[in-house]
């Protein structure tokens, strides 16, 4: 308990040094002026958000080889936290967009492909509630899982791919990407601090599916008892 | 500080979708503590 409170504390920490980073430190962008702010939540949400997918990922995969229950809490719970990552990431997109491209929203590559991705992993989320027997559930959504990792490199390849109205990357983004060396370290700050609050999420979700995993065998108990 | 209202409230929103999941999470894993203690404490009865 006190070393949740310790690693809660420390995020919170983290988070608000990042913000104070984003909103006072931060140099302000010569063409788009305050608003590309923004920039340091949505870009580093997006990441960690890819992130948690890439984990959720894993975890499917370990799931359908090894079967052990741990593995389908671990895909559960960094989908959950991916999607919240996601949701973040389609909700400060737009407030951006707005001012700067005079439109909330476009179905450009880099756009369609983000929702796309969020409607899969709600899709996964839904997909266990239809499926009563544990094993089974754990099974069918591993192997949605897996399949719903497809378009993680769609998103990150859509701007290097295709012609979109979203801006073209600035990281790995060939030559005239990139950032001034305080927005960068700025960024990756706040990477640092959204990676943090990713692994706190993600700690409780898993604890909380493991708790249901040891109320199912319990009931089990008691029905065969 | 042209659009500083737009930077203030998607900060604002940000965390408070983040806040709002770690509520859920808080809930649901409050709210299975309770299904199991009850569980136990009918099997226990049981005995």
């Amino acid at each position: 308990m006190k070393k949740n409170a310790v690693g809660g504390a420390i995020v919170l920490l983290l988070l608000g040094a990042a913000a104070y980073g984003a909103l006072y430190v931060a140099p302000t962008e010569r063409t788009m002026g305050t608003i590309q702010r923004i920039f340091y939540l949505h870009v580093s949400s997006a990441w960690t958000g890819l992130t948690a997918f890439f984990v959720c990922f894993v975890a499917n995969l370990l799931y359908v080889w090894r079967r052990q229950p741990r593995w389908d809490w671990l895909g559960v719970s960094a989908a959950e936290v991916g999607l919240a990552f996601t949701t973040v990431v389609l909700v400060t997109g737009p407030i951006w967009a707005h001012p700067v491209w005079g439109m909330w929203w476009t179905w450009d590559a880099r756009l369609t492909s983000t929702f796309v991705l969020w409607l899969l992993y709600v899709a996964y989320l839904v997909l266990r509630t239809l499926v009563e027997e544990p094993d089974r559930r754990a099974l069918v959504s591993a192997l949605f899982g897996i399949f719903a990792f497809i378009d993680v490199p769609l998103v990150f390849g859509s701007i290097r791919w295709w012609r979109t109205q979203h801006p073209q990357p600035v990281v790995m983004g060939g030559n005239g990407s990139g950032l001034d060396p305080t927005m960068w370290r700025v960024t990756l700050f706040f990477w640092l601090a959204m990676l943090a609050l990713m692994t706190l999420l993600m700690r409780a979700r898993y604890g909380m599916e493991a708790m249901r995993g040891d109320l199912e065998v319990v009931r089990r108990e008691v029905e065969a008892a | 500080m042209k659009n500083l209202d737009s930077v203030f409230a998607a900060y604002l929103i940000g965390w408070a979708i983040f806040f709002a999941y770690y509520l859920t999470v808080a809930r649901r894993t409050a709210a299975l503590r309770e299904d199991i203690d009850r569980l136990k404490n009918s099997m226990g009865r049981g005995k």
